[in-house]
């Protein structure tokens, strides 16, 4: 029996897993796609935000400014790049001035240091390409940038590089028993049994609360259409910059990705399914919004566009409680921005502060808080790069050339926790295919070293998961 | 560090050809970086015929027009380094490569030629809405699939984009028993050569919607189908012509795009059209002693331009090498005029008796109209054309007679009867 069964793969779920086996529980992770991180984690804009936006006083908040406070370490142990590049929240009128300052005030109320209201003249000096029309800018020095696939897949490495187990393809149908003795049936009848159920599933965390009764709380989607541009244009935005919000909404943020990409975008308009379309109206909405931010935005250097759903309840607030429905049964839903940037402080407080009140934590001594780093062979020096090729030589051979990720990066998705088993699984652990060319040079050798390894023929490598499958049999 | 006198980058029919020149124009200590397993580029997979036509009067199929090639560069002492990427280019001609078995390493060269090729636009550039399901290719990784790996993408297909090797796949994927629903092609013309839509499409029933686009991919795991839509003037879908085809496959054929990242990255200047080099009459970039030919510096037509653009480099950079290179006589520009959308080269040293010929692109359809090359109001050549479309590449020739009279910067336009 295993002292905490976390349900979903996403980034939340990453983080209390991580701060169970780091406790010394005994713990696992129920994902019921055939990857981790395949829901909201995987489709949002990868900011680790300073923490003036949300309510003082709401969780988000309190959330939001320590989670923004642990991700330098936390990245660092988990070799996971990250960037302290900043944001900027960009005035367009007098309105809006006086609307960048309360925004400061309520900033310092949460906590948040390094805020600073700067001019016209200052902001121009650190982004040259910002529209004509900006009056200034509150510029939070601690924001940062990260990638949210890259942070979930590898707090969930590490995690079970520690001991925590991964089950995929476990959709949760039914939760039975108590406190101490749960037990759960997957959809396609896998069974296990947990004391302590964490409830992380994103957009499904209401019809899993509703599998032990509890119906406190309603959640709702919202999508958010992006916009993706090649590195090539990496240079037009240093900072993350944001609309001021207004009552009519947010607006969208332009920001330069960890991997030196730009990203435009959300576009937020309500779902019912967590549908992850993309519209030609969201995608102009992203374009034309963009284009009133920053001068000149290049366009014709998209490489993709996207949509990712998130998760809010009807609380307006992270909901993170045990359930007044049932003891022992924890939930972490409602996790919408700034979800990705808080999901270290939530894991330590399910875990140090839920948890602990439940079951005493033991403690772990043998836990390895650092997770070998992805190697991002382009970024190593010369001298560093053959001293790897010499230890396996299939790191020198480059599989995809626009992010020069080469063969040892590839196989080593496919076999190190949590492992690849398709197309997707492999481009969200290497980058393998999210360059300019998105894949279309490299699918065919990913395909094949999946195949390989996997030791199946190439006809049933997936996209990702059953049902994608990429070619549908031999030719004649 | 290794030292060559000519490193020339990719071995593809452009490599293939600019090394045969170059070592039978006296180069000597050639290599040739190929980052594939063999030589030959995309060649490989294209197993379909009326490559050669121009050049060797008969019909090959891409293997064996390749094999030509590999063959003669086989005969000459020139260097073949496969599985090898270049990963870095300076201006002065340092590179750094890397493989599996020598690790990351620097070649400094004498001489340099950009002979990478080109890549497909992908449905992301496109922003095309809807879902992001399995089943959507672009035409020559799906080519890759068939031909190479010898597996069908799917068995319904629509193809956006009248590239060439949509076409070709569209035949393709119909001989192996799939079904091609449409093939829609925004433009009003297609882009593709006039002998790929006569025998690709016609011949099997495929219908080709021109102005028409798709504005819709639906399917959660699998394609499941798209709406097509007809375009206005401007390229954008007018409400109400909605078209919905079940498919399993869509195949994006919608440009290619030059290679330049390693180019761009030494600071050679590129041009904005042709998202190629910059380059004079030899094909030298702004970069001295840096040539580049084939689909890195303009996307060719027919293979058959690529080995003669890419002989023409290679027999450059050999005179380069020998030192017998262009004297520094005047440069003038030579810029695209009316209906023109793009000239090269861009540059022409003025240094003598040479006859230089213009590789240029026309924007639309036109019939009965004349090319012609002008000069401070002087004509310097001109032709008069039955009918020129974008899809084929238009040349024309300045003699050196001609030139010798040439002082400041040619513009090439294409003019209609009664303009």
């Amino acid at each position: 029996m295993y002292d905490v069964v976390v349900i979903g793969g996403g980034v939340t779920g990453a983080f209390v897993l991580r701060e169970c086996v780091k406790n010394g529980l005994y713990a696992c992770m129920l994902e019921r796609e055939n990857d981790v991180c395949m829901g909201q984690s995987k489709a949002n804009s990868g900011i680790v935000h300073a923490g003036y936006d949300a309510k003082t006083g709401s969780l988000k908040a309190k959330f939001n400014v320590l989670g923004n406070k642990m991700m330098p370490k936390v990245a660092k142990e988990l070799g996971v790049k990250f960037r302290n590049n900043g944001s900027l929240v960009v005035a367009f009128s007098e309105e809006e001035l006086a609307t960048i300052v309360e925004l400061k005030a309520r900033g310092e109320k949460n906590g948040v240091e390094g805020l600073k209201i700067i001019s016209k003249d200052e902001l121009i000096k650190l982004e040259p390409n910002i529209s004509k029309r900006a009056m200034g800018a509150l510029f939070a020095t601690t924001g940062g940038i990260i990638c949210p696939y890259e942070l979930t897949i590898a707090a969930i490495g590490n995690a079970m590089d520690n001991g925590a187990d991964l089950y995929l393809g476990f959709e949760t149908a039914s939760i039975k028993g108590e406190y101490g003795s749960f037990e759960l049936t997957a959809k396609d009848g896998r069974k296990l049994t947990a004391k302590i159920v964490v409830n992380c599933s994103g957009l499904n965390g209401e019809k899993v609360a509703n599998l032990v009764g509890d119906n406190s709380f309603t959640l709702g989607g919202r999508k958010g259409e992006y916009i993706l541009l090649d590195r090539e244009s990496g240079d037009l935005v240093s900072h993350t910059l944001f609309f001021t919000p207004t009552k009519k909404g947010k607006g969208i943020l332009i920001t330069q990705t960890v991997d030196g990409n730009i990203l435009l975008g959300p576009t937020v308009e309500e779902v019912e399914d967590g549908e992850t379309y993309t519209t030609s109206e969201g995608l102009s909405s992203v374009s034309s919004k963009a284009g009133e931010m920053c001068e000149n935005v290049p366009f014709y250097n998209t490489i993709t566009s996207f949509a990712g759903v998130r998760a809010y309840s009807d609380r307006h607030d992270f909901i993170i409680e045990e359930s007044k429905a049932k003891k022992g049964f924890i939930n972490c839903v409602g996790i919408e921005s700034p979800g990705l940037t808080s999901a270290p402080a939530i894991g330590e407080y399910v875990v140090n502060e839920l948890i602990a009140a439940l079951l005493p934590l033991k403690g772990n001594d043998n836990f390895c808080p650092v997770r070998k780093p992805d190697c991002f062979f382009k970024n190593l020096s010369d001298e560093e790069k053959n001293e790897i090729i010499k230890n396996d030589p299939s790191y020198g051979r480059i599989v995809c050339r626009c992010e020069q990720i080469t063969e040892g990066e590839i196989l080593r998705a496919l076999r190190e926790n949590p492992k690849a088993t398709d197309i997707d699984g492999v481009k969200r652990r290497t980058r393998a295919g999210m360059g300019r060319c998105q894949g279309g040079f490299c699918q065919p050798y990913v395909a094949e070293l999946i195949a390989k390894e996997l030791n199946v023929p190439l006809d049933t490598v997936t996209k990702a998961g059953a049902g994608t499958e990429i070619l549908v049999g031999k030719t004649k | 560090m290794k030292t060559y006198d000519l490193a020339i980058i990719g071995g593809g029919p452009a490599g293939l050809a600019a090394a045969v020149a170059a070592y039978d124009a006296g180069a000597e200590n050639i290599v040739i970086f190929e980052r594939d397993e063999r030589l030959g580029g995309i060649l490989n997979q294209c197993i379909h015929n009326g490559f050669g036509l121009t050049r060797f009067k008969e019909s090959l199929s891409g293997p064996e027009y390749a094999a030509r090639f590999i063959s003669l560069v086989k005969e000459r002492p020139i260097e073949v380094m496969t599985e090898t990427t270049v990963l870095s280019l300076s201006r002065d001609k340092v590179l750094t490569a890397v493989n599996k078995t020598e690790g990351v390493f620097g070649v400094k060269a004498k001489a340099v030629i950009l002979a990478m090729g080109c890549r497909e636009r992908s449905r992301g550039a496109l922003n095309v809405a809807g879902t992001r399901p399995a089943g959507i290719y672009s035409a020559g990784t799906a080519q890759k699939y068939v031909n190479i790996k010898g597996y069908m993408p799917g068995k319904r297909v629509v193809i956006l984009g009248s590239g060439d090797i949509g076409l070709i796949m569209a035949r393709r994927m119909t001989l192996e028993g799939a079904k091609v629903l449409a093939v829609c092609e925004i433009m009003p013309f297609s882009s593709g050569l006039k002998r790929n839509i006569v025998q690709c499409l016609d011949d099997f029933g495929i219908p080709l919607y021109l102005n028409h686009t798709i504005t819709k991919i639906e399917g959660d795991k699998r394609v499941t189908g798209v709406v097509v839509s007809k375009v206005d003037g401007n390229k954008r879908p007018i409400a109400g012509t909605e078209m919905h085809f079940d498919c399993d496959t869509v195949l994006f054929s919608v440009g290619l795009i030059p290679e330049n990242e390693l180019t761009k990255n030494a600071g050679i200047t590129l041009s904005p059209k042709t998202r190629g080099a910059v380059v004079t009459q030899d094909r030298e970039t702004d970069a001295d002693g840096i040539f580049a030919c084939g689909n890195v510096l303009q996307v060719h037509d027919l293979v058959d331009f690529v080995s003669e653009e890419a002989e023409l480099a290679g027999a450059s950079a050999a005179k380069y090498l020998k030192g017998e290179a262009a004297a520094d006589g005047k440069v003038i520009n030579v810029t695209a005029g009316r209906n023109v959308s793009y000239v090269l080269p861009q540059k022409i040293r003025l240094s003598g008796n040479e006859n230089v010929k213009l590789f240029f692109r026309v924007t639309g359809t036109f019939r009965n109209c004349t090319v012609t090359a002008r000069s401070s109001g002087n004509i310097v050549a001109s032709r008069k054309k039955k009918i020129a479309v974008p899809g084929e590449m238009e040349t024309m020739l300045l003699t050196a007679q001609k030139l010798a009279d040439v002082d400041g910067d040619i513009e090439v336009m294409l003019e209609t009867e009664g303009e």
